[in-house]
């Protein structure tokens, strides 16, 4: 049934100043899945989501999205970075950050109208977000401005997500909204790939895992491939957790 | 007013002006201090275009004293990028070597060139007038009129093409790259402009006094808007009241113009500083002895919730159960009773229905952390405005 291949990775090597942080990753995302990527800190999650998007340049490999470059397939692919890498003190509103996920089918110098306003208002909507479009995002609390940057990437309306660790610092409520979009998301038929912490969740979240540590140690199926065995090899210690059916 | 008055106030209105557009950016990207690198740095690049053209407002002189300003950067990026040093040690290091290139070329040449180091520094807008564009005999204007005016236009033509895509590089890279808007390109298209533009305002205002003009009006402005392009205006009418203010400051005490700009510049932030309506230091302090008092009273009304013993709710034992002075009991008592909270029976304290239902709600969001249930009351209370 998972046959086309979203995103494909052959021999990925990252480095930091001559140190590899991903080395030699073959992956292959099927469409369709809601992936988590978990491995310990350091391990490389971010670093393989941005150079899936060129912020980072690799040192080898390639990354193909649907069997073309990153550059050709853009307007396919949708990113969420981690909240703390923005200043929030920046004057703008909610609804002006949701409007900057408009910016990459708008190219360079047109200006969002009312098309894009209407766009950005309904992804506020969808997220629960409509009643704050006017404040200013330090006034937003920690999970409110982590719904404004899942809108800013719904409403680039993409087959793709990537999402570097959207449950950080929410609160539960927040959480269980941004869980149900992502599995909303995939019901559409979108593949959503998240960098993710919290183990414990991993088998009522996602369908798809990804165990990553500098290189890939496993990459499957929740149900068959998230095991202590795994954990333990991803984490380098005796890793016991109890999976709930 | 002189027309050669009110040339120099023209003159100096376009500098703050053209400086206050790239300053606002510069300051939202925690990159002030690069504008002072780029302002001493490009002394060299200024020192070698007098050489060749023996002209101060010549365009070879600007371009390459811009590339210096680029260079400046370039090298400054690198150093960090060794992981060896800071970006502020990096910047540091780089802009004085430049700089002390300069003054050594200036020094060394001093009998041939009329370029002093008093000059360079603090600028000379006041013979700014004396320096006339000639064209086919025609006198239309002083030269830095027409030079900082070119600029500027093509500062304004930027800013308003390329306005979505500083916003979004300035605001988050990640994206912006993801998107396919080079922060790059876009960090050095602004590096160029700043550049530039501090060249163009160099002679009027000089090397130190260029770095006040592009983050003073930008600082004060964030302390009063939460809106970008409220930002960028109010940026640029700070710059063009303290040129104006500063022109006449000098006026009247008889002292140097740029002097006088910057000390208004420092003036008005200070003002701003002060008095800025959230951000401002009195604001802060205000809100900050309010949210004492809310906690405060939040603490008493917990307590009259919680017990319901009539010795505990007596009003002259609440001062020792809650174990406050005197002074504080009587402020909340009176805020209590202010905003129908509570009743006082026979010197019994007890919760009105309304300060019940308030006492409930406070801590439901305390405990839960729960943005929903706060918006209500955000509106009555400080405390809760985050």
């Amino acid at each position: 049934m998972k046959n086309n291949i979203a995103v494909q990775i052959d021999d990925l090597t990252v480095a930091y100043n001559y140190k590899p942080v991903l080395w030699d990753i073959d992956l292959e995302i099927p469409e369709g899945v809601l992936m988590a990527i978990v491995g310990p800190n350091g391990a490389g999650k971010s670093t393989l989501i941005k150079s899936i998007l060129g912020i980072l340049k690799p040192i080898a490999g390639s990354v193909t999205i649907y069997g073309k470059s990153y550059k050709e397939q853009r307007s396919l692919v949708a990113y969420v970075p981690q909240k703390g890498s923005v200043d929030w003190d920046f004057p703008t509103t909610a609804l002006d950050v949701v409007m900057m996920g408009t910016y990459g089918s708008l190219g360079w110098i047109k200006r969002p109208r009312q098309k894009e306003k209407k766009a950005a208002l309904e992804a506020l909507e969808k997220v629960g977000m409509l009643p704050f479009k006017n404040r200013q995002i330090s006034q937003l609390s920690g999970g409110q401005q982590q719904r404004i940057f899942l809108a800013r990437a719904l409403v680039q309306d993409a087959s793709i997500y990537f999402m570097d660790e959207p449950f950080q610092g929410v609160d539960a409520t927040t959480e269980i909204a941004i869980i149900n979009i992502l599995k909303e998301l995939r019901k559409a038929g979108k593949t959503v790939i998240v960098v993710h912490h919290d183990l414990q969740t991993v088998p009522e979240y996602f369908d798809w895992v990804t165990f990553l540590n500098v290189k890939k140690i496993a990459t499957g199926p929740v149900k068959d491939i998230f095991n202590d065995d795994n954990l333990t090899k991803t984490y380098g210690i005796n890793y016991k957790v109890s999976i709930q059916e | 007013m002189s027309s050669a008055q009110i040339e120099i106030q023209i003159i100096a209105s376009l500098v703050a002006i053209a400086c206050a557009i790239p300053g606002t950016f510069l300051v939202l990207r925690k990159m002030a201090m690069i504008s002072d690198a780029i302002s001493h740095s490009i002394l060299p690049g200024i020192v070698i275009g007098f050489f060749i053209t023996q002209d101060l407002n010549s365009p070879l002189l600007i371009l390459l004293a811009a590339i210096t300003g680029v260079i400046t950067v370039v090298l400054v990026e690198y150093i960090q990028k060794t992981g060896l040093v800071k970006e502020d040690t990096a910047i540091g290091l780089v802009f004085p070597v430049l700089f002390s290139i300069g003054v050594i070329m200036i020094a060394k040449n001093a009998n041939d060139i009329h370029l002093d180091i008093d000059a360079v520094l603090l600028g000379e807008l006041a013979f700014a007038p004396f320096d006339r564009l000639l064209i086919s005999g025609i006198d239309v204007g002083p030269k830095s009129l027409w030079i900082i005016g070119s600029i500027l236009i093509i500062t304004i033509a930027l800013l308003f093409a390329f306005f979505k895509e500083l916003k979004l590089s300035t605001f988050d890279k990640g994206l912006a790259a993801s998107l396919g808007f080079s922060p790059v390109v876009i960090h050095y298209g602004l590096m160029t402009v700043s550049s530039i533009t501090t060249v163009g305002a160099f002679d009027a205002v000089g090397a130190i006094l260029v770095v006040a003009l592009m983050i003073a009006p930008a600082a004060a402005a964030y302390l009063l808007t939460t809106n970008l392009k409220k930002m960028l205006i109010l940026s640029i009418v700070f710059g063009v009241f303290s040129a104006i203010s500063g022109y006449w400051f000098a006026h009247w005490l008889d002292a140097s113009i740029a002097g006088s700009i910057t000390t208004m510049l420092g003036l008005l932030f200070l003002m701003v500083y002060l008095f800025a309506p959230s951000k401002g230091i009195i604001a802060v302090i205000y809100r900050e002895k309010q949210q004492r008092i809310e906690v405060s009273l939040l603490t008493f009304l917990l307590h009259l919730k919680n017990h319901d013993d009539q010795r505990e709710r007596h009003v002259n034992h609440l001062n020792e159960h809650i174990n406050w002075q005197k002074v504080r009991s009587k402020t909340v008592l009176e805020l209590a009773m202010k905003n129908n909270m509570i009743l006082i029976n026979n010197n019994i304290v007890s919760l009105t229905p309304k300060g019940d239902k308030f006492t409930t709600q406070a801590i439901d969001y305390i405990i839960t952390n729960e943005d929903a249930q706060i918006e209500g009351m955000k509106e009555d209370f400080f405390l809760f405005r985050g």
